[in-house]
This record gives structure tokens, sequence and C-alpha cells, in this order.
């Protein structure tokens, strides 16, 4: 490959503006007067968020703060989206997590990382599978008192039937990513602005 | 392991159809045997055993006990696959490739690696050789069940050579290989790192001569600048804030609307941009050409709704631009054949290539948008998988409101009980007489559509015949200074009719469509589109008739000097009273009829805002200012101005006085259709239109810039002309234009090939679904594979620990797992 030395710099360039332009695209959002993304997670808890990040502070906000965010507040997977990103698991977000979450959740997201991290909302008891009590969960919440328990049922195993590709009566990714490439609307009804 | 992968290919090869399984089973069976007495594998699964042999117990599942294998295949098979597995297996399934996608972090770098390689290959950049991998597919290398230290090892060799295949990548495929892998962002920062000090040591090698890295260092510096302005660009984003907030009330419907809107107002700042910068200031800068008439005799006031009067003799329209060479007066110098100045600026042929260069840089972006719009939504296998779809893409994340969000619930809940009544339901007879008694139905609602558009055109074309015949009469009269505010108001009169009709039918349609009771609400959304469509073009095609083929072709009955600037008055009337009506028609129909439904009718719900509607006035309105751009170059302004007052009182109105629509509105399939719509019909009838005349009407001899010619178009042919006299050495080019630019065969050649490169391409289309539906199959085969081997493989542990566990397990003993 040509050319290796100036490449150094413009990697360097490259990968800063590949980095800022991440969240410097995500980081719009007039907010009560803060405009970057780093502004809206200090907000959510200012007394243990410093403002400075040069020295990378491990600091991680809870998941009960998190899910307090207008953009989450009454999307009825919010918990299941912050534990997604979370390293623990158990929903603390660290700031690179946040950034993490809501560039996943753009509309610049290719279309693969979206569906890896759908499965990941969805999978409830985390076990790399969409069974049917995640998916029963999954609907539940979707529609909370608009189905009898008969049509739940019912609902979960058309579903699973017609998705399920090697036959073991649950979703593994590569069926629900095969099913989700066949949903045009995928990419934009997975998306929060922020 | 050869036996494994001989195993693996025989697998692929040499299955059949499900009716042979007996001869499949034979076969597998030595096999299986073969290895079931293979020290490895003994020592796999003894090992296994060794850490969970407690809790077998539990899961243990019922196994009849075999006497022969043959003769029970079948029921085994059965049997297994309703039980449940033994934690063994389970552990085994769940470190499987494909289990693991997106979980495991060497599994997602595995994966990585694959792709890159196969990236590098397709690039055909070469690798180094000592970093050409020693097989392609790690599956079968490296997924064994692992050790902890195992892993770590395993897991730095893949990071390694991932970071080897990135850093020979070029830089965009790193970037988006980079922003695609699942991984949190701190272990992206490590990888870009390793790959940028990989790159740094290797520095030292290759050394550049340094003209050339010179050279680099600016393009490298250009880029940066690049990358940053698009930056800057996209966090400029206009209306964030206002979408956000539509979006979070209203769903991603009404929102699309909003971003059409938004779209179409990019393409006319593009289109004021081009016109201001070649034609307006280079007219505006010289002084005005001083052979033309000014005659202005008009009452203010009225002049900003007809356009004409003080504006018609003013940069607005053709007239007023010089149909010679301009040259500013001060640099100009005499010479010995006439003036010839450094600067000069020949109108008629930038005119005429300023036009024509900004339809086709239109084009080009509107066909590009559309195609990458309709490869997003168009998926050819449409049919199969509708619930489970429904269950995971309908929910719209981006509703924040509660009440919406409630709303959503209901909507979601009503859509997934008539998918699942589908189901259920037998097929509904309807008796023959009920079904003819539905088309008489739908005939009929037809029926009067088509009826009332074509009595509305007609009526638009008496009309404006009777308004023109008007006019020559009271032109042939001398003209008296009373007459004139009711001249100036009877030009108004058919763009007043037109968009009442423009207003009055699609609520016509509306009714006629709620009295044929569409059972689904897409086939609906498809049939008002196609009735408002029916009735838009068909009025701007008589409209196109009666500019270009009454006023254009005798101008002089009318008494006009310039039927150019005429024709772009007219489509500024229509522009404006189209916003006029739009106004109006907000304020009444969603407004007061909020107020009329709420306090009159005592109905809780607020109205809805009709999408398809509004979204087919705003391509109307485009249409229009397409149309009007050659004959009045600042009508994009006029378009932009009323585009960026429709989207602030739209949006009030929006949240003032509607309502989430409860019906589904598929928004990306939509979102094709407009764009479509947009190119399709509107663009490419406005650049026909504007095409004919340019080929065939005869400019008006007293003003413009192509006054003398035979038609617009002659003044590139002029131009070619003078170049080849000037200049015998490009005579070619005047021959090349006369052959292939005037000659019908050519064009129709063009056409024939742009045919078959179509017909080609859908060949293409139908050949992939074929393959897709190949794949589907051996998917599922591959699965009924999967089954069977774990059903096997379940049943020679389950003998094995049935028949000698304490002999097997003393043998593992000695031995090592490696």
């Amino acid at each position: 490959m040509t050319g290796t030395a100036p490449s150094i710099v413009h990697e360097q360039h490259q990968s800063a503006s590949f980095h800022l332009s991440t969240l410097l695209r995500l980081s719009v959002c007039p907010h009560n007067g803060e405009t970057s993304l780093h502004g809206r997670y200090h907000e959510l808890a200012p007394h243990l968020v410093p403002m400075d990040y040069t020295n990378d502070p491990d600091v991680k906000i809870p998941l009960a703060l998190i899910v307090n965010m207008p953009e989450l507040k009454e999307n009825p997977f919010r918990n299941r989206i912050v534990e997604s990103f979370s390293e623990d698991g158990q929903g603390n977000l660290s700031f690179n997590d946040f950034v993490d979450m809501f560039s996943v959740l753009s509309e610049m997201a290719p279309r693969e990382l979206k569906a890896i991290y759908a499965f990941k909302i969805y999978d409830f008891n985390v076990d790399n599978y969409i069974c049917k009590e995640d998916l029963e969960q999954t609907l539940n919440r979707l529609t909370k008192e608009e189905l009898t328990p008969e049509e739940v049922i019912l609902v979960c195993e058309k579903a699973i039937e017609e998705a399920d590709l090697d036959g073991d009566s649950k979703l593994s990714f590569a069926d629900f990513e095969n099913m989700i490439s066949r949903a045009p609307d995928f990419l934009s009804t997975f998306h929060i602005r922020i | 392991m050869a036996g494994r992968v001989g195993f693996h290919s025989d697998l692929i090869t040499d299955i059949e159809s499900p009716a042979d399984e007996e001869g499949v089973h034979d076969s597998f069976c030595q096999l299986i045997e073969e290895q079931s007495h293979d020290h490895h594998d003994a020592i796999e699964m003894t090992s296994l055993e060794l850490e969970e042999e407690s809790r077998d117990d539990v899961m243990h599942l019922e196994s009849p006990v075999y006497l022969r294998v043959d003769s029970e295949e079948p029921q085994h098979m059965e049997c297994l696959i309703g039980g449940r597995w033994s934690s063994d297996t389970l552990k085994v399934l769940s470190s499987m490739p494909s289990r693991t996608i997106g979980r495991s972090r060497g599994a997602i770098i595995s994966q990585y690696y694959n792709r890159t390689l196969q990236l590098r290959r397709r690039r055909q950049s070469r690798p180094s050789i000592q970093h050409f991998p020693r097989s392609a597919r790690p599956s079968i290398r490296g997924h064994r069940v692992e050790t902890d230290a195992d892993e770590y090892e395993e897991d730095d060799n893949k990071r390694e050579r991932l970071v080897n295949n990135l850093q020979n990548l070029s830089a965009n495929d790193r970037v988006r290989m980079l922003r695609a892998m699942p991984l949190s962002l701190s272990e992206k920062k490590e990888l870009r790192m390793l790959v940028l000090n990989k790159a740094e040591h290797s520095l030292s090698q290759n050394q550049i001569p340094c003209c050339s890295q010179l050279k680099y260092y600016i393009i490298i510096a250009v880029r940066h600048g690049w990358y940053g302005w698009l930056s800057f660009l996209s966090s400029l984003q206009l209306w964030q804030t206002a979408l956000k907030c539509v979006g979070g009330h209203f769903g991603t419907g009404v929102l699309s609307y909003f971003l059409f809107l938004r779209t179409l107002l990019f393409f006319n700042v593009f289109l004021f941009l081009v016109t201001a910068l070649f034609l307006v200031v280079p007219q505006a800068v010289v002084a005005p050409d001083p052979g033309r008439n000014t005659s202005v005799t008009s009452l203010w006031g009225l002049e900003v709704l007809t356009g004409a009067g003080y504006f018609s003799d003013s940069l607005m329209y053709y007239g007023y631009y010089s149909h010679q060479t301009l040259q500013p007066k001060h640099s100009c110098s005499k010479s010995i054949n006439g003036t010839s100045c450094g600067l000069s600026y020949n109108m008629p042929l930038v005119y005429f290539f300023t036009i024509g260069a900004a339809f086709f840089i239109t084009c080009i972006i509107l066909v590009y948008t559309m195609s990458k719009s309709f490869g997003q939504s168009f998926r050819i296998d449409k049919s199969k998988g509708l619930l489970a779809i429904k269950v995971f893409s309908s929910w719209d994340y981006k509703v924040s409101k509660k009440s919406s969000v409630r709303l959503q619930r209901a909507n979601i809940g009503t859509q997934l009980k008539e998918l699942v009544a589908e189901v259920n339901r037998e097929e509904l007879k309807f008796s023959v007489l009920t079904r003819l008694f539905r088309v008489f139905i739908h005939m009929l609602a037809w029926l009067m559509c088509l009826g009332s558009t074509l009595a509305c055109v007609l009526a638009v074309f008496y009309f404006s015949e009777h308004m023109h015949k008007k006019d020559v009469e009271t032109r042939t009269r001398t003209s008296s200074s009373d007459g004139v505010m009711l001249k100036e108001a009877s030009l108004l009169a058919v763009p007043v009719l037109v968009s009442c009709i423009n207003v009055i039918l699609p609520g016509f349609f509306n009714a006629v469509a709620w009295m044929e009771e569409y059972d689904s609400p897409s086939v609906l959304n498809y049939v008002s589109i196609s009735r408002n469509l029916l009735l838009k073009v068909s009025v701007l095609g008589v409209l196109c008739h009666h500019w270009l083929g009454r006023v254009a072709s005798d101008p002089e009955q009318l008494g006009l000097q310039c039927w150019e600037s005429f024709v772009g008055q007219e489509l500024y009337r229509f522009l404006l009273m189209d916003f006029i009506f739009m106004l109006l028609d907000t304020f009444f129909g969603e407004f007061l009829w909020r107020l009329f439904s709420q306090k009159a009718l005592k109905r809780k719900r607020k109205p809805v805002f009709d999408i398809a509607r509004n979204v087919l006035e705003l391509i109307y309105g485009q249409t229009l200012a397409w149309l009007g751009v050659l004959f009045s170059p600042l009508l994009p302004v006029v378009q932009i101005i009323k585009l960026l007052f429709l989207f602030y009182m739209k949006k009030v109105s929006l949240m003032m006085n509607c309502q989430a629509s409860g019906k589904p509105w598929r928004a990306s399939q939509m979102t094709t259709i407009f764009i479509t719509l947009l190119c399709f019909p509107s663009f490419l009838g406005a650049s026909v239109c504007v095409t004919y005349t340019m080929w065939t009407m005869k400019p008006s001899a007293g003003c413009g810039p192509f006054r003398g010619l035979k038609t617009m178009f002659q003044a590139g042919k002029l131009w070619v002309q003078k170049l080849a006299a000037d200049n015998p050495n490009l005579s070619w080019l005047a021959s090349a234009h006369s052959y292939l630019v005037e000659n019908p065969l050519f064009l129709f050649l063009c056409a024939a090939i742009f045919l078959i490169v179509i017909y080609f391409h859908s060949q293409v289309v139908d050949g992939q679904r074929k393959i897709i539906e190949l794949l589907q199959e051996q998917i599922e085969n591959e699965g009924g594979d999967k089954k069977f081997l774990i059903t096997r493989l379940q049943d020679i542990h389950e003998r094995k620990r049935v028949v000698s566990p304490r002999g097997v397990r003393g043998a593992s003993e000695d031995s090592s797992y490696s």
C-alpha cells in the first residue's frame, strides 16, 4: 500500500474525526442551555459527574437516574435498553457507554449494529436467545392490556414459528437478524433523536 | 481434524430430500461410532462430565434402552427433540459460533477478522506474507470448549490478526468496519490505537521521495478540512429540535412530512444559488438594457399578489435579461475590431446552460435519493413473517409523550389482534351478491371521482379560454384607468379557481373513500394518493396547454411584448394563490374544525393530520416552481419563503389542533413513494415542458436573452458554430454537435440502451430472488442437520454414562486435555 508515511498523520486525523464526528453528530441538542452530549450526561447527576473529563474518571451513573431522561422516560423498554449498553449488565453507564447507546440509536448506525443491540434488548433473561418467555414479556410491554392472555400466547407461538429457521423453537441471533432484514421500517423506528 | 472436516463437507454435498433420511442416517451411524471411540472426543466429553456431573441427574432425560441403533432411529430422534438437553449439551450449544455473535468478545473479533479478510481480498490489497492466515474458517479451528487460559491466548492472537487486517485496509473501509463493530467505545479506541501504533512502526521501512510527500500532506490537509466541514454541516441540522418535538408527539409518519418539506427546501436553495450566482448577480451588476420599454402603470398593493406592474420589468422575470454579451463598462477598451473587453459574459448562452445544468443536477440528485430510499424499503420476499416483524419493529422509539405512547400501544395492539384474527378465522365466504355489490360500489366511487376530475379540468379549460378572450377584447379597446384594477384582479381569477379545486376536491375524494369502506388502510392510502395525483396532473396539463398552446403561440393577440414574462407572472400568481389557500385550509380545516368537532359535535378526539394530501400539495407547489424557473429565475426564492412559512405554520397547527393517527403508517415505504412521485410525474413533467419550450417555441422578439433567435436552443448551436468559425481546430465540435444533439436517431439509441440496461437489472433481481429462496431452504436444512447431530451426540453421551461411567473417567484422569 503506497504512502504509509503520510497516512499516519492522516490516520490520526481520521480517527480523531471519526470519534469527533460521532460525538459531534450527537452533540447538538440545545436543552436547558447545555449543548453537548457530555452536558446531557452531566445534568443527569451533577454531583457525580465532573465537568472535566481529561483524566478519564471512572464514573458511572445508575440505572434509576438514566431512565429519567425525557427521551427514555415513557419507553416501555427503557430498563432493558440501558442494561444492554452497560458493561456490568445492571444498567450503570459510564460516559463511553452513554455515547455508545446514543450512537447506536442514532440514524447513522448501520443496520447490523442496530440488530445486535435490538436482540440484546429483547432478550430479557440474557441467555442469548429470544425464547417464548422473552417474547411474552416483550408483548406485554408493547400492548399493556390490549391483548388477552390467550392471544398473547398465540402471537408468541406464531411469531416464533415464522422466524425460527433452525427449528429449536426459540430465536437465535441469526434468526432475528434474518427476520429484521425483511422489515424496512426497523431502521426508522429503532431510532432515538437526541 | 480431517475426519471432522470431511464430515462437514459430506453434510453439505450429500444431503437430499428429507425422504432420504434412512440412507443418510445409515452413513452417519458409522462415522459416529468411529468418533465415539476417538480419544479426543472421549476426553472432551469426560472433561465436561467431570465439571458438571452432579447436575446431570437433574437434567437427565428419559431415554429408552437401546439394543440396536438402526431400527429405532426415527423414534429416537423425535423423542429427544421434545425433551430437554443435558447441561453438557447446553454448554456446547451455547458456545457454537452462531450463538456467540454479539455476545462474547472473542466471537466478535474473530467474526470481524473474517470480514476484514474478505474485504481485503475484495479490494485486492496484498497482505504481507507473514500475516496471511493459515485457515479461512476460524469456526473449524478455534471454537472448541476452552479453559480460561486458552481463551485468553486465543483472544490475543485473534485480536492481533484483526489489527493487522485493519491496518492493511484503506482508511474509509477501516472507519466503516470500526463503526460497525458491536464493541464498546473503549475497546474500539484500543483497537484504533493498536492500528496506529503498528502503522508507526512500519513507517521507518518505507521512505517516500520528498516531492510526493508534500503532495500527500496537502491531500491530507484538504481531507481533514473536508471532514471538519462535514462534521460542522451535520451538526447544523436545520430544525433539529422542532423535528424532535414533532416526532415525539406524533411518531414517524407525520415526521416524514416535515422531513420531505426540508428536502424540498434544500432543492430550492440549490436552484436559487445556481440562478442567483450565474444569472441574477451578473445582470444586476450591469446597467439595464437601454432599448427596453418601461411602461409601468399599476397599483401598489395588488402587485405582490399579481407579480405584475412594478415587478414585471425587474430581475424577477425573463424579460429583463439582456441578449447581448455583457461587458462591464470600465474595463472596456476600443480596439480595431470593435469593443473588446477583458471580461465578457455571454448572457444567452449562460442562461441556456444554467437552466439546463440546474435541471440536470436536480435530476441526478433526485434519482440518487430515490434509488437509495427504494433500496432501503424494498424487500423482495415480503409475504412471510409479518407477525414477527410487527412485534419487533413496530414500536417507534422516538415517541416520548405519554399520551402518544398510550396511543401507540393501542395501535399496535389492534394491529396484532387483526393479524391473529386473520390467522384464526376461516375464510369469510362472501356471497356472490355481496361481492358484486362491493365491486359495484367501488366502480361507482371511481366513476364519481373521475367524473368530478374531468368536470373540474373542463371548467379550468373553458374558464381560462373565456378569460383569455376577455383579455383580448379589453386590449383591443382603449385602456382606461378605471378598468385597471379590475383588469389586474381578473388576472387572479384562474389561479383562485385552480386553488379552490385543489382544496375542495380532495375532501370530496375522502368522503367517497369513506363511503367505500376499505378494509385495509394501506389500500386506502394508495387509492387516495392516486386519485389526488390524477387530479393534479390533469389540472397542470391543461394549464400548460393554455400557456404554451394559446399564449405563447400567438402573443400579439394579447398585445404582449414578452410572453415569457407573462407566463412567469402567471406561475408566480399560481404559486402565491396556492400558498394563500393552504393557509386558509389550515386555519379552517384544522383549527376551526377542531373547535367545531369538540364543541358542537362533542367529540373527544381531535382531527388527524392527513399526510398524503399535504405531501401532494407540496409536490404540486414544487412542480410549479420547476416549471417557472425558466421564465422567472427568482421564483425559487418565492418557493423558499413559502416553504419556511409553511413549516412553522403546519407545526403550530399540528401541535394545537391534531392528534396522532390511530392508523398504521408505513413510513419508509411512504417516503419512497413520495420521492418517486416527486421524481416521476412532477420533475419529469416539468422538465419535459421546459425542454419542449426550449426546443420548439419561438422566443419573443422584443425582450429576453433569446430575442432574435428561432428557438432558445439555437443559442448553444450558434455559439458552437461561432467557436468553430473562430477556431478552425474546433470544427469537429460543430459537426459533432449537429450529428449528435440535433439528430433524433442518437436520442432513440440512447433511450434503447437505457431500456436494455433496465431489463438486464430486472432479470438480475429475479435471479437474486431465486437465490434467496434456495438459501432459505439451505438454512432450514442445516437447522435440521444440527438438530440431528445434537440428538445423536446427546444419545451417545447418555449411553456412555449408562454403560460405563467408571471406566471412562479412570482413563481421562491420566491423560491431559490439551
